[in-house]
């Protein structure tokens, strides 16, 4: 494919998706629909300056904590628990619950026990976020391959060594497919926890402009949202590329062969 | 010696046992933490009171209705999600051109978060059923398409060309070829979608005020109903389990002729 064709292949549909929405909001007088260019003045107008850093970076702050947390705690109980026979049996139906329970019905839980602060929505977004990374941690742990396992085992390779050079490695494809459920659970989270209880943030500015029919500004906070989303999704790729190119490597020989 | 004995006499009894300790486990330290005082029970009232409201909970008419109203915004939002990504899918996978025409679009409308449409939904539909289902339905639809397409991007070249040189028209190849292949991932994707329905079928009743469970869980924790609300939270804990279960069961049911379930079943 030439170079040329690839960008067409790449700009066209979002180009004529814009040109179609242009043409026909142009004089358009629906309150409810905005018009592309006036939305992106107000994209601007709204979020550069104060606003974002009053409460864009501590949605994103938030966002960024919670997430850690839970992706560490996630892997270290993770590894815990899946390498421990009677521990992974004694807690598995429990977190089998707990990831069942959908994690929006914890925003009113937990800010009973913690009150309404900024540890709350960090809280929140954790105990969401935590079991996708968790649950796979463990069923990775239980499914490494029995025949490098024996390996280690005769090899003398234990304790750190043998969690850092086996375990990991061979559990990461499985950690990166929970992380990246967690992200988009973490993010839905962030907004949750804003709307429901809150005097800032992302989510708390959207619905404020909703509440006072400021079509425009709420459109623009939709956008803003998104454009989160896809860059979390962009940093996803990026670090997993990085993190499992031997991963996509060896699957790319096995499928040749 | 004896010890290995044992664990290959019933592992999976064993393991099926330590399981339901650590649930008990579980409710004792809950129903102890408070009683100690180790949480104030304004917080987090013990499990046996939490346990009690759930047993008045089942017997309520008021409260089947919510699980009523949730079950049908999950069911309803979870269904015109599966169809359009279906047909959608199925269009754009069936021709090179727009699967690569679309690409760019899909990967920057997939990662939008639907929670960011509950002001949208609000002003559009205000509290009625149909805020809740534009966001359950925004939400599966991109994990159903998505596993859809990585699906038909799966299918054989060379069971495609044969196919084809056997005077297999575009539908039939669709039928005979494109849909078995696929068929694995839609299942893993219709799986995804019924746990991303629940938590915005949930949400929405929560935030925007939409009738069913979510909406009573938000009432009872402002009206300071403590362990109705922790209850209302295990109930749609178990509707979450119940859930996972059945599309586990539907997935093995509709995939037995599939190598990857046969093989299950053998081992």
């Amino acid at each position: 494919m030439s170079p040329l064709t690839r960008i067409a292949y790449f700009f066209g549909l979002p180009i004529l998706l814009i040109v179609l929405w242009y043409a026909l909001s142009f004089g358009s007088t629906n309150f409810f629909v905005p018009k592309p260019i006036e939305l992106a003045q107000t994209l601007w107008t709204t979020w550069i300056g104060d606003r974002f850093f009053d409460d864009v970076l501590p949605s994103l702050g938030r966002l960024a904590v919670g997430l850690f947390f839970a992706i560490g705690l996630g892997i270290v109980l993770g590894l815990l628990i899946g390498s421990t026979r009677w521990l992974r049996n004694l807690l598995e139906p429990l977190l089998e619950f707990f990831r069942a329970i959908p994690p929006p019905v914890l925003v009113p839980l937990l800010m009973l026990l913690i009150g309404v602060n900024d540890s709350m929505k960090v809280a929140v977004i954790i105990s969401g976020a935590i079991w996708p990374v968790l649950l796979n941690t463990v069923e990775g742990v239980r499914a490494v391959d029995s025949v490098l396992n024996d390996s280690c085992r005769s090899y003398g390779i234990t304790g750190f060594a043998r969690i850092r050079y086996f375990v990991l490695p061979a559990v990461t494809p499985q950690i990166m497919a929970g992380v990246r459920q967690s992200l988009s659970i973490g993010l839905i989270l962030m907004v949750i926890s804003e709307m429901f209880a809150s005097s800032s943030g992302l989510g708390f500015t959207i619905v404020q402009f909703q509440r006072n029919f400021a079509i425009p500004e709420m459109w623009s906070g939709i956008v803003v949202l998104g454009l989160i989303g896809l860059g979390l999704a962009l940093i996803f790729q990026f670090v997993e590329r990085r993190v499992l190119h031997w991963y996509h490597g060896l699957k790319e020989i096995t499928h040749d062969s | 010696m004896r010890k290995q004995r044992s664990a290959v006499a019933g592992p999976k009894a064993k393991a099926l046992g330590l399981g339901i300790g650590g649930i008990v486990l579980f409710f004792l330290i809950w129903e102890a933490a408070p009683r100690l005082g180790l949480v104030s029970d304004r917080y987090l009232p013990p499990a046996s009171e939490v346990l009690v409201r759930l047993g008045q909970y089942l017997t309520e008419a008021a409260f089947w209705n919510d699980v009523a109203d949730t079950m049908t915004s999950w069911a309803l939002g979870l269904a015109i999600a599966t169809v359009a990504a279906i047909v959608v899918g199925l269009v754009i996978g069936s021709s090179r051109f727009l699967r690569r025409a679309t690409h760019t679009t899909i990967e920057f409308l997939r990662p939008i978060p639907s929670v960011a449409l509950i002001p949208l939904a609000v002003l559009i539909f205000g509290t009625s059923i149909e805020s809740t289902l534009l966001l359950v339905v925004y939400a599966s639809f991109w994990q159903v398409l998505l596993q859809l397409l990585y699906g038909i991007a799966d299918v054989d070249a060379v069971a495609n060309d044969t196919a084809k040189s056997y005077g297999l028209g575009r539908l039939a190849r669709v039928r005979y070829v494109i849909w078995p292949t696929a068929l694995p991932y839609l299942m893993t994707g219709l799986r995804l979608a019924a746990a991303v329905a629940l938590i915005l079928a949930i949400t929405a009743e929560l935030i925007i005020g939409t009738p069913g469970l979510g909406k009573q869980i938000a009432l009872t924790q402002s009206g300071g109903a403590i362990s109705s609300m922790y209850a209302l939270v295990l109930a749609t804990g178990m509707i979450g389990v119940l859930i996972n279960l059945g599309a586990r069961i539907l997935e093995k049911r509709v995939l037995s002729w599939h190598p990857s379930v046969r093989g299950d079943v053998v081992l």
